[in-house]
């Protein structure tokens, strides 16, 4: 048995393969710029299908449900989208990182 | 991302080859760099800096904003020895995320029985690190006592430049192993990156507690290697 991390079946990006290959709709989201205490570093994905069905995180559990509703939108315009979460971000999300951190999330498409 | 990049990716990460994609952040649009590609110009500049850090980051080529996520292969543990340490380390190496193999010629020892869920060899170590060799993203662990086994593993672990070599045996062991490592050409500062005695000294005394000191060792050495490097270039 081969225990590489592909092998496993909670490599994100493997999964994505696999989702696709399956015939799901799928996106990427990917952690790509932090400020601050961010629980998850840059180059972290989390991969979502149009059911909401998620593996993968780009947070310890604080944006990950917001970040599926968007990648639900993005699965229907077909069009990346950037997010950004901060602690103080009232107005924009109603999520945010307790840690105090700033995390700008790309959520695209997997076709 | 296109679906055939991201299969091309995901088969040289399978492969153990480190990868970048790049991403327009405007566009969605990727493209894949393997380590062994050409590069050019300011791209290739922040490829190889990428490379070289093992940092994914943002980056401005052309006017393009750019995401540059790097892959390197996973940390792999190769433990020499199908011992009672062994059965305790390779469950938890596996949680911490290692790739473990367990490699021990003596049959007895190696038995699926005692290693469930483990790649496992019953081979020599030179018979199955000539098939799969050690890298740089790799880990040693050897731990039979027995200089007819841990000795070609350790030589060529510190030959392929591995994160972490470690050793079982006592001082006195050592000072014998480290004797017949010189003797076969490999000099005193290769063969100080040893960890000898194995494992950080925490007074471990039971098989599972030496594993938490083994595996505590190697996570230190997987870290430091990453700020090294960072170092480095800076």
């Amino acid at each position: 048995m081969t225990s590489d991390l592909l092998g496993q079946g909670t490599d994100p990006l493997a999964l994505a393969e696999r989702w696709v290959g399956e015939g799901r709709k799928v996106a990427l989201a990917t952690v790509v710029e932090t400020w601050g205490s961010a629980p998850r570093p840059v180059g972290s994905h989390l991969v979502i299908d149009s059911e909401g069905n998620f593996e993968g995180s780009v947070s310890g559990g604080c944006v990950e449900g917001a970040v599926v509703g968007e990648a639900i939108d993005v699965l229907e315009s077909r069009t990346p989208k950037m997010l950004e979460f901060g602690v103080a971000d009232e107005t924009a999300w109603q999520v945010g990182l307790s840690c105090g951190g700033r995390i700008k999330v790309f959520v695209e498409p997997v076709a | 991302m296109d679906i055939e990049l991201l299969k091309q990716a995901n088969a040289e990460r399978a492969a153990r080859r480190a990868v970048i994609l790049a991403t327009d952040l405007e566009t969605g649009a990727a493209t894949l760099h393997r380590e062994s590609d050409r590069r050019d110009g300011d791209l290739g500049s922040a490829l190889t800096r990428a490379f070289d850090s093992g940092k994914s980051g943002s980056v401005e080529i052309g006017g393009r904003p750019l995401f540059l996520n790097v892959h390197v292969p996973p940390a792999r543990l190769v433990v020499i020895g199908a011992v009672h340490i062994s059965q305790a380390l390779a469950p938890m190496a596996r949680l911490a995320g290692l790739d473990v193999e367990i490699i021990d010629p003596r049959t007895a020892f190696a038995t699926p029985e005692r290693f469930p869920d483990t790649a496992l060899s019953a081979e020599w170590p030179e018979t199955v690190l000539a098939n799969r060799p050690l890298d740089a993203f790799t880990a040693l662990a050897a731990v039979t006592h027995d200089p007819k086994i841990d000795d070609y593993p350790l030589e060529a672990a510190l030959r392929a430049n591995c994160f972490y070599v470690g050793a079982l045996g006592s001082r006195k062991t050592h000072g014998k192993r480290v004797d017949r490592l010189k003797a076969n050409g490999l000099s005193e500062a290769e063969i100080a990156r040893i960890r000898a005695p194995i494992g950080l000294p925490i007074g471990a005394a039971s098989p599972a507690e030496i594993a938490v000191s083994v595996l505590a060792e190697i996570i230190g050495a997987l870290r430091s290697r990453a700020s090294r490097q960072m170092e480095a270039q800076a």
